[in-house]
């Protein structure tokens, strides 16, 4: 199985160690992977600013580098969501077979490798943090305001993990605020959501703030760490990686 | 006039001005007052989630409802006709406005026929959308808001903050606080139960004296040309009976075709609301009584725009239940103000660029995207797919601040050449690590409640060439 390993780019830029272990954990379970050197970003940032008619460059460059791979897998929710819904390109072709074969990687874990098992080893108290792309959009876990059944494709793979503990939030899955360049635009209420996610973890008890979206995380550490607080956000991949 | 009217200055204040961000910014200043706001309304969210799984076919209701507004939205020519018609026949006399100003035209007219100064109204929120309150007020007419909420935010000279709960911005003790000062009741009594009875005396004088009563419009059913007024206070019940004339106001897109599929819109819009099984009153008028007249005013003011776009039709399903904002993680902690127009939160923000590009430009970006509002919905509104396509709309037509044009621009420059953007990634990695204050500085808005990421020493590509075999 030959897969394209997509690093969004402040992955590649702020948190190698989260592409790594999203890597490694890939091979670990027998995936041919591959990572087009090439790749920048997936349109996103301008896309979600009212500027979609601007990614045509980074479109071009995910048609050129992604195709030709059974699948195109990423550890963020929000922008491999934004690559199945949002991707377009001059090969249209190219666009739609990788808008069919893009996985976020907590998903293409339980979806298409179908995990059962992962030897992995990580003695604390994690926190869920459901990030709403992966959530809303890509269907990762049950949606609170939804009548229906509960089930979350995160917490299947970390339920695998020896030594590890769930909190149960006040929350379950609040917006963390982060909003991509809502972040700085809408400055105030974007920080009040962060710092009442970050409290919502904290008065439960939570050492490492997890999820399936490296940027939600990101958000949330830069508070954690302006408030001093003794809580670490480490992607699902990571925990995934612990032995 | 009595004494207590020639105290009554129901004067609207002028909306604060400012863009969300900026309005959301100040309403943040108090942050005890943002958690008691979001606390509140996420009560009502939890209460709205009780309510829904009580239903175990709560999502095929919700699919239902949106069906049947499709419907209506596909032939919505012929059932406003078959409503004109059979409103007619049950002796109503039926209003055609064009716009807000048409609207308020002919509400001032049938006014000035009946010869009178003073009306009551029960909660509309189509008469907030053409500023019906400010057009009657300037003409010289004393309207009084009779839903206790929105009577407190007329007090107050405020517009309401949220469309189900007007004054959910204010907190017991400032009400107890406003009724000394209008209604006389004792200083520091902040009792509800006490403010509120006091509020009844002194819209039991209005209702009495009034000869019109205005009303606003949750359903209307065309096959029987009859509409239902939903409310929990009865007031618009009281209003009604009470008068010689009753002018109904209704948007367009209240329509539904038969009267059965009250029993799916009924079902939905109080639990969506406030998580109450029913509305207290839901009232079905039909015909005049003996001498009394009925008017219904159908108001356009933009819907026609709004049903020609493919993108944007849907919002035209809204029932006003105001689930949406309950559940905003962005209105909780903003307050209805930030949104400076009549209809708050998600839903407000894609209905009012369609009215006012220029002057609402803002509000689709007073979201993340987050979709919670979609899936509360009643009828199944994309709202926060609506809010990703207004912001194209929005900055295709030009209303895209300049700096954050020229800043996306730059962005997608580097980010379409992979040289580039190693380089730049490399550069700001530096920066954060030998120069910090660069970025970390008054001036990025990161920053000033966040720390930057700490940079690493490499890159993934950077690790990934040195440590493993390039494809």
């Amino acid at each position: 199985m030959r897969v394209a390993l997509f690093v969004p780019c402040y992955v590649d830029q702020f948190y190698p160690q989260v592409a790594i272990a999203t890597l490694q954990v890939l091979e670990r379970l027998g995936c041919e992977v591959h990572y087009p050197a090439r790749q920048t970003c997936c349109g996103q940032p301008m896309a979600n600013s009212g500027f979609e008619h601007l990614q045509h460059g980074c479109n071009e460059l995910i048609s050129e580098l992604f195709d030709g791979y059974d699948y195109v897998v990423g550890p963020s929710g929000s922008c491999v969501l934004h690559i199945k819904h949002h991707l377009h390109a001059n090969n249209e072709q190219a666009a739609a077979r990788i808008r069919s074969r893009v996985h976020e990687f907590a998903e293409f874990l339980t979806d298409i490798l179908k995990v059962e098992k992962i030897e992995a080893h990580f003695p604390h108290k994690v926190g869920m943090h459901q990030s709403c792309h992966g959530q809303r959009g890509l269907h990762l876990s049950q949606m609170t305001e939804l009548v229906a059944e509960p089930f979350s494709k995160p917490e299947q793979l970390l339920r695998m993990v020896e030594g590890i503990e769930f909190s149960t939030l006040d929350r379950k899955d609040e917006c963390c605020g982060f909003g991509g360049t809502f972040c700085v635009f809408e400055e105030s209420v974007s920080a009040k959501m962060g710092k009442d996610r970050v409290a919502d973890h904290a008065r439960n008890g939570v050492e490492v703030i997890t999820g399936a979206d490296m940027s939600c995380l990101m958000h949330m550490e830069g508070i954690l760490r302006r408030q001093k607080r003794n809580i670490r956000v480490m992607h699902i991949a990571e925990i995934l990686n612990s032995r | 006039m009595s004494v207590e009217e020639q105290m009554i200055v129901p004067e609207r204040k002028h909306l604060p001005t400012g863009e969300h961000a900026q309005l959301a910014e100040m309403f943040n200043r108090d942050e005890d007052r943002v958690n008691w706001h979001d606390e509140t309304l996420w009560w009502i969210r939890q209460k709205r989630d009780k309510a829904a799984w009580q239903i175990p076919e709560w999502e095929w209701l919700r699919q239902t409802a949106s069906g049947i507004k499709d419907y209506v939205l596909d032939n919505l020519h012929t059932l406003l006709q078959q409503f004109e018609a059979q409103a007619i026949a049950n002796g109503a006399t039926v209003h055609w406005a064009a716009d807000a100003e048409e609207h308020n035209r002919i509400v001032h007219s049938i006014l000035q026929q009946q010869g009178v100064a003073r009306v009551v109204k029960s909660k509309s929120m189509l008469t907030e959308e053409c500023g019906l309150n400010e057009y009657l007020h300037e003409h010289g007419i004393d309207v009084t808001d009779t839903d206790l909420g929105e009577r407190i935010v007329q007090l107050a000279g405020e517009a309401p903050s949220h469309i189900v709960l007007p004054c959910i911005h204010w907190k017991k003790e400032e009400i107890g606080e406003l009724f000394h000062k209008y209604l006389g009741t004792p200083e520091g009594n902040a009792d509800p139960q006490y403010l509120t009875g006091a509020a009844r005396m002194h819209l039991r004088e209005k209702f009495l004296t009034r000869k019109v009563a205005i009303t606003g419009v949750n359903f209307a059913v065309a096959e029987t040309g009859e509409f239902v007024v939903c409310t929990n206070e009865g007031n618009a019940d009281m209003g009604t009976h009470l008068a010689d004339v009753h002018i109904a106001c209704m948007g367009i897109e209240k329509l539904i075709q038969k009267r059965e599929h009250l029993g799916v819109f009924l079902r939905l819009l109080a639990r969506s609301a406030t998580g109450q099984p029913t509305t207290t009153y839901n009232s079905h008028f039909r015909r005049p009584g003996p001498g009394q007249q009925l008017h219904i005013v159908l108001v356009d003011n933009g819907r026609s725009k709004q049903l020609a776009s493919d993108d944007f039709r849907n919002s035209l399903k809204c029932i006003r239940c105001g689930a949406c904002m309950n559940t905003c993680p962005v209105y909780r902690r903003s307050g209805g103000h930030s949104y400076h127009y009549a209809i708050t939160g998600p839903i407000g923000a894609i209905l009012a660029p369609n009215l006012d590009m220029k002057k609402h430009a803002d509000l689709p970006f007073a979201s993340t995207l987050c979709g919670s509002c979609s899936n509360v919905c009643p009828v199944e509104i994309d709202i926060h797919d609506q809010l990703y396509k207004w912001r194209q709309v929005l900055s295709q037509e030009g209303y895209a601040p300049k700096a954050k044009a020229v800043a996306m621009r730059g962005a997608a420059w580097v980010l379409s050449k992979p040289a580039l953007y190693k380089l730049g990634g490399k550069v700001a990695r530096l920066v954060l690590k030998y120069v910090p204050w660069l970025a970390a500085n008054g001036l990025n808005p990161w920053y000033k409640q966040r720390e930057m990421p700490a940079p690493p020493r490499q890159s993934f590509g950077e690790w990934y060439a040195k440590n493993h075999k390039q494809s």
